[in-house]
């Protein structure tokens, strides 16, 4: 305002500085257009989604017969059924289906090694965000009794120069072998039988048998930290005590080989190209054999398009199985979304001229809820499954997971399963064989709207630029805003024009405080960890209390008058000046977020950005009495409420699951799986989102 | 005038026949064939040829008549000591195959193509005379030889490798794909090609779908023990197969039993028989190896089934045994000095008639389980680490049951010792620290120099040459395991130095571990029989050799559509950089602003008045008196114009894209 003046006398300036001041000054508007543009656009992002295609020529999915016949499916059912008849067979011990299952490996001229692990429960490192698994690190509690064996064979390529493999894993449980696990053994055994003497391969089969009684991510992973990163050393711990099951895993390894002269150690088989988890569902649905794909990995590490789109591709045109990413199913009834996708069908003529391909309403739906749990799953950070953990190594990996139509009990049916899932299997492998570089044609940054759609990071960065935009410019708004106003008060003339410029200085310490006091909060969960005997709730409430008394006393001290010497006098305009450099870096938080994780920062911006664009202190709305200043406070305490973490956490969780039986324990709980992953989720929460918001809700209630 | 035309020529083909004659009174060839069954069921072919010429003052000019003369050319050329060739496809299973006999140290190759070569040359022309090298195999051989011509890609190993034979060049090229195109012009330098004799079994789809196959040439200047000076050339040409018998029963294996050795002949794993032999060889046999394991196994069997009294002697009895039969009663059967000792059977090939071709074939009575010798120690090598910054070499030996023979042996009073040589070459990309080197005996860190005899490091300098690491260690017999492990930096190539394919990785050729106190060579009694090249080369005492795996680092590739993104970025920066200081220089700020004032002076009533009607409008009151709102005054150049402007852009836009769709 106060700009203008000058500016009439002043010749014109360059254009794109008009553009800057127009847009400055025209902050609102600028910032209700974004805004709504933002979420328009995000909205649109079914529609925009583009066909997936084969990006790397050398792929060549389905270009070659399947070779599985039936011959080998019979092979997989005799090994089924030794499997599940050691299950039923009284007294015998874990150990023995191990053995069985390395029996049958071998017997296809696989080398096979056992793997011993001790399982590792994730605990909170707050150094150890975004480092790489480090291979020193046993748990204390590990103890003879708990460990895991991995079985694995591998399967060398008989003209192969064995610098590159791929990894077939298969969880399994020993101590209860249910039949969904025993089939997808039986299918990866059915491969593994046929690739032992394929002429074909170029690259070593590995399947891994992990050991899943420990949970299946940990068991892969550590497979891989001994195959990536092994330590040499001795574990110490371990070895002073007197283990028996120690020896009877080396009983394990003797006996294996007839002779016992072949070389017992961990064997590796090169780089690895690509993984395939491999899993049957129990319960089928009703309709049909489905393929459901699990990608997200760690922090939102999606694997190579070109990955999901050769099972998409073998698994529609060549097995007819029904292919399926996650969905939100919840979102697939509600009324909103539906009455959306008939307005955008109703639109359809545009609709048409944006992407030709764009089909009615009820795929705008379903689209939209697949994108939803692509976001959702994207922006939690945590790994859908054990294929995360080869994410962690730069190795592109899925987990497919095959759901039966009927029960599997009948043989017939359970053939014909076993012999398509297995040329699905076979079809992967061979298409990866031919693969001669590593994946690096396709999308590794997209989001998946159904299993053969994607939108890819040029397109849904639109609506996350749209929506933050409006950041810096209302923050450059309020900010001349602030220090161009003319002091109503002459007094302060002289102080003010050596603070006029600073002023903003004392905003920005007071935001900085509260970001520290961010940081204290997402450390405390460490401490927190070390009491024994402690519920989620009684740690949620601990945690809590702690948190709004920490803030209470560097409230204090910051209230003190020792940090409020050279306060200007002229408080009205303060609060302008804290929302600017709040809003600045809240940009700036999300900004960097979106590189890490992008999904994260799209969900954050969702929460924050209004808030932090509508904050004005209620005192001056309610003053004002207007209508418009009482919904805009209104809306304020209804966004404040929403953004707190718990509230949205739980509006989350109903939005997508269900209301029914959340307690306040969940909220710690799903804190704790956060940080047990090493989601950069967490520091988003804890030192963006929540000094953010509680720097909002100050606004809200500034004592002007 | 006819006759004494006629008296010169028959002088003259007089004088050829006896020069002839009297060079291949010198010049000689043999071709073997030795044969044995591995322990995985599969069937180990190596055939070795051995041509032999004089080597006179003036032969560089002369005709050979079985030699080769190209490669004569090449000895006399670039003054070649001793070389060695080798195109490999497939690995060899050191643990099922055996690592501990000649021909596994011998024939065992890594991937691809290894080529050294020794020079009789002063040091400074050694360079030059191995580029010149490369360049002419790269040719005889349609190969890419030639890319072991850059100096990042060859070495100079001082001893870890083929010790005290001078001035030593080494390379390998772990990519090379190998084919038919590389036998053929091998087979070319054989005096019956693949027409006759043992190299006609060479069908090239038997040879090709093996697992593994590894062609050989052995170039050795044998130098006379009287005076020292080179007295022949001696070309060895050896190919080695692994080949798997097709048996019928192949898919019916079933889990439990012991799986019978398939049975084989000739026929059913070449496609070919022998119709006779190369007429211009001196030698031509067939041998059928059976190793130390094996014939202990047949033994006990043979213990067993006792009926089969030793009461039949001669050359029948070896025709059979309780465990196998053969279909050709062997000529002469060498057994080794030693109490469990292999047995070699040998078959001289004749001329054959066309029905009656010469086939050998062995028939498996009884399923026989046997495992090769090992070497010491088994080592293998594998990468550590991820991500595209830094990773470890970890190259790792196990102790196999020959050092627990060892302790068992001379556990008396002396420490017994077990010397492993180590040779490591690493690509200037991959840099390598060599003061992470460490380590772990037993899974104990230990201080290196207790174990490091000798150590010779070479740096790698970027872009020059490869990083050299020799490492002579001697380890305690008792030993169970240990591991040596180097970490380095992954380097950034230039864009034009990445190979095609560069997303696939980088390769870290092969190290090669040696034992110098093992020996491997088998001692067969009669000494008469040392006449056959491949005997004698068996009975060689050569140290034991072996190679670790090929392994593929992935380093940082860029996307190599950037250039054409960062000239596009350059040349828009650049443009707005010049345009805009095009700009400056030529404005004349003191004439705009008074040009400006007058038209803004014009302009500035009716301006305020439409904003204030449209701020009125965007407020939805009527608008009044009231001091301008911040919106509407702050924008001067908002005229209706530009929004015209700027609306008929935007709509031309939007027509184009909806008709270009």
């Amino acid at each position: 305002m106060g700009a203008n003046e000058n500016n009439s006398a002043k010749p014109r300036a360059r254009p794109i500085v008009r553009l800057g001041i127009f847009l400055i000054s025209h902050s609102n508007i600028v910032s209700v257009v974004c805004f709504t543009a933002g979420v328009v656009a995000l909205l649109l992002l079914p529609i925009l989604a583009k066909n997936t295609y084969i990006s790397e020529n050398a792929l060549m999915p389905g270009s070659a017969n399947n070779m599985l016949s039936t011959h080998h499916v019979s092979d997989a059912n005799k090994f089924i059924k030794d499997l599940t008849d050691l299950e039923f067979r009284s007294g015998s011990s874990p150990i023995e289906s191990q053995k069985l299952i390395a029996h049958y490996m071998s017997a296809l001229d696989a080398e096979v090694t056992f793997h011993k692990f001790y399982p590792q429960f994730n605990h909170f490192h707050p150094l150890h965000f975004f480092t790489s698994p480090d291979s020193d690190i046993i748990s204390e509690n590990a103890t003879c009794s708990s460990f895991g064996i991995n079985t694995f064979g591998i399967i060398r390529a008989p003209r192969g120069d064995g610098k590159e493999a791929i990894v077939l894993v298969t969880p399994y449980n020993p101590n209860k072998v249910g039949l969904g696990e025993a089939l997808s053994l039986g299918i990866a055994y059915s491969v593994f039988s046929l690739l032992s003497h394929v002429t074909w391969l170029a690259k070593d089969i590995v399947w891994l048998v992990a050991d899943s009684q420990y949970g299946e991510y940990s068991a892969v992973a550590a497979w891989l930290r001994e195959y990536q990163a092994p330590a040499f050393r001795r574990v110490d711990i371990v070895n002073s005590e007197t283990c028996n099951e120690s020896s009877t895993f080396n009983e394990l390894g003797q006996d294996l080989y007839l002779d016992g002269k072949l070389y017992g150690g961990f064997r590796r088989a090169g780089t690895m190209a690509a993984a395939l988890v491999i899993k049957v569902a129990e319960q089928g649905n009703q309709y049909e054999d489905s393929l459901n794909i699990y990608a997200e990995a760690s922090n939102g590490q999606m694997p190579n398009l070109d990955l999901i789109n050769i099972v998409n591709y073998l698994a529609v045109h060549k097995q007819g199985l029904r292919i399926k990413v996650k969905k939100m199913w919840s979102l697939l009834g509600s009324k909103w979304l539906n009455t959306l996708g008939v307005i955008f069908e109703s639109l359809g003529r545009i609709a048409r001229s944006l992407n030709p391909q764009w089909n009615p309403a009820t795929e705008y739906v379903e689209g939209a809820a697949t994108l939803a749990s692509s976001l959702y799953y994207q922006g939690l950070g945590v790994p859908t499954g054990p294929h995360g953990a080869f994410r962690d190594y730069q190795v592109d990996a899925i987990t497919l997971e095959i759901s039966p139509k009927v029960s599997l009990t009948k043989m017939i049916r359970r053939n014909e399963f076993i012999l398509r899932g297995g040329r699905l299997i076979e079809g992967v492998i061979r298409s990866i064989n031919n693969l001669l570089e590593k994946f690096h044609q396709s999308f590794f940054l997209y989001l998946l709207t159904s299993p053969s759609k994607f939108v890819s990071v040029g397109v849904y960065m639109i609506s996350f630029a749209l929506l933050v935009a409006p950041l810096p410019i209302v923050a450059a708004y309020l900010h001349s805003n602030a220090s161009n106003s003319t002091p109503q008060n002459t007094s302060a003339l002289e102080v003010d024009a050596s603070h006029k410029s600073w002023k903003w200085l004392n905003s920005a310490r007071k935001v900085l405080v509260i970001h520290l006091w961010g940081v204290v909060v997402s450390l405390l969960p460490f401490f927190l960890c070390q009491v024994p005997n402690t519920t989620p709730t009684t740690n949620f409430i601990l945690w809590g209390s702690l948190s709004a008394s920490s803030l209470l006393i560097l409230y204090l001290i910051l209230g003190s008058p020792i940090f409020e010497a050279a306060v200007s006098l002229h408080e009205k305009n303060k609060w302008a000046s804290l929302k600017s450099v709040t809003i600045s870096t809240a940009f700036i938080g999300l900004s960097l977020m979106s590189v890490i994780n992008f999904a994260t920062a799209e969900i954050g911006a969702l929460l924050i950005v209004p808030i932090c664009l509508l904050a004005r202190p209620l005192k001056l709305d309610t003053q004002a009495r207007s209508w418009r200043t009482l919904l805009r406070a209104s809306c304020n305490l209804a966004l404040g409420f929403i953004g707190f973490p718990p509230v949205a956490f739980v509006l989350l969780k109903g939005a997508f699951e269900d209301f029914y039986g959340i307690n306040v324990s969940d909220y710690w709980n799903w804190l704790e799986s956060l940080w047990a992953w090493n989601s950069a989720t967490y520091l988003y929460i804890g030192v963006v989102h929540l000094p953010c918001w509680a720097l909002c809700i100050n606004i809200l209630f500034h004592p002007c | 005038m006819a006759l004494p035309l006629k008296a010169t020529f028959a002088l003259s083909l007089l004088f050829l026949f006896s020069l002839m004659l009297a060079a291949s009174a010198e010049e000689e060839f043999s071709e073997e064939l030795l044969l044995k069954p591995l322990p995985d069921r599969k069937i180990l072919a190596h055939f070795h040829f051995r041509n032999e010429a004089p080597l006179a003052a003036d032969s560089f000019a002369r005709h050979h008549h079985l030699f080769p003369k190209s490669i004569s050319q090449l000895v006399q050329k670039f003054h070649i000591k001793a070389m060695e060739l080798s195109f490999t496809q497939g690995r060899w299973n050191y643990e099922r195959w055996g690592g501990f006999d000649p021909i596994s140290s011998h024939n065992a190759k890594p991937p691809g193509v290894e080529l050294w070569a020794v020079f009789d040359v002063p040091q400074h022309q050694v360079d030059a005379s191995w580029k010149n090298l490369t360049h002419s195999l790269s040719g005889l051989f349609c190969a890419s030889i030639n890319f072991l011509e850059s100096s990042t890609s060859y070495s100079a190993p001082e001893w870890a490798f083929q010790s005290a034979l001078g001035s030593l060049r080494y390379g390998t090229l772990p990519r090379e794909a190998v084919c038919t195109e590389n036998l053929t012009p091998w087979l070319k330098l054989l005096p019956c090609r693949d027409k006759a004799g043992l190299s006609s079994l060479m069908d090239r789809p038997s040879i090709y779908r093996s697992f593994y196959h590894s062609q050989r040439l052995h170039l050795i200047m044998p130098t006379a023990v009287s005076d020292g000076s080179k007295s022949g050339i001696i070309l060895e040409q050896t190919l080695t197969v692994v080949l798997q018998p097709n048996n019928q029963k192949a898919s019916m294996n079933h889990v439990g039993e012991t799986k019978i050795q398939p049975s084989w002949s000739l026929s059913s794993i070449f496609g070919r028989k022998i119709s006779g032999r190369c007429v211009l060889a001196k030698l031509s046999n067939i041998y059928l190896h059976f190793e130390r394991g094996l014939v202990t196994q047949l033994d006990n069997l043979q213990k067993k089934s006792s009926k089969f009294a030793a009461n039949d002697t001669g050359p029948e009895a070896f025709r059979g045994n309780a465990g196998f039969e053969l279909s050709v009663t062997p000529e002469r059967v060498h057994t080794e000095l030693e109490k469990s000792s292999s047995v070699l059977y040998e078959y001289p090939i004749k001329e054959y008639k066309e029905i009656e071709q010469f086939d050998l074939g062995l028939t498996w009575k009884h399923p026989v389980v046997w495992s090769s010798s090992h070497a010491p120690l088994y080592a293998s090598r594998f990468l550590m680490g991820s991500g595209n910054e830094r990773g470890a070499i970890a190259i790792s030996l196990k102790s196999t049951e020959m050092t627990k023979g060892l302790v068992s042996a001379n556990n008396v009073e002396e420490r017994c010792k077990l010397q492993v040589n180590v040779l490591q070459i690493v690509p200037w990309y991959v840099k390598v620290y060599y003061h992470t080197l460490q380590l772990l005996v037993d899974e104990r860190p230990q201080v290196l120099a207790d174990f490091v005899e000798r150590m010779r490091v070479s740096p790698s300098e970027d872009k020059v040459s490869p990083g050299v690491m020799e490492l002579v260690l001697q380890f305690p017999c008792e030993m169970k395991s240990a591991v040596l492990s180097i970490e380095f930096d992954k380097g950034f190539l230039h864009i034009d130095e990445y190979p095609p394919d560069a997303n696939q990785g980088f390769d870290i050729p092969s190290a090669i571990i040696s034992f110098p106190d093992f020996h491997a060579g088998l001692q067969f009694c009669e000494k008469s029989q040392s006449k056959s090249p491949l005997l004698s080369k068996l009975q060689e005492r050569s140290p034991v050799l072996s190679y670790t795996e090929v392994l593929l680092v992935p380093l940082t590739t860029p996307d190599f559509s950037m250039p054409y993104n960062v000239i596009t970025i350059t040349c828009t920066v650049f443009a707005l950089y010049f345009g805009s200081l095009l700009n400056v220089l030529r404005r004349r700020v003191g004439e705009e602003e008074r040009l400006l004032k007058n038209k803004d002076a014009k302009k500035a009533v009716f301006l305020r008045r439409m904003l204030n009607k449209l701020s009125a409008k965007l407020r939805g009151r009527p608008s009044e008196s009231t001091p301008s709102p911040p919106s509407s005054s702050s924008s001067p150049f908002v005229s209706p114009k530009l929004i015209l402007r700027v609306l008929m852009v935007a709509g031309i836009a939007v027509a184009w894209q909806y008709y270009s769709q």
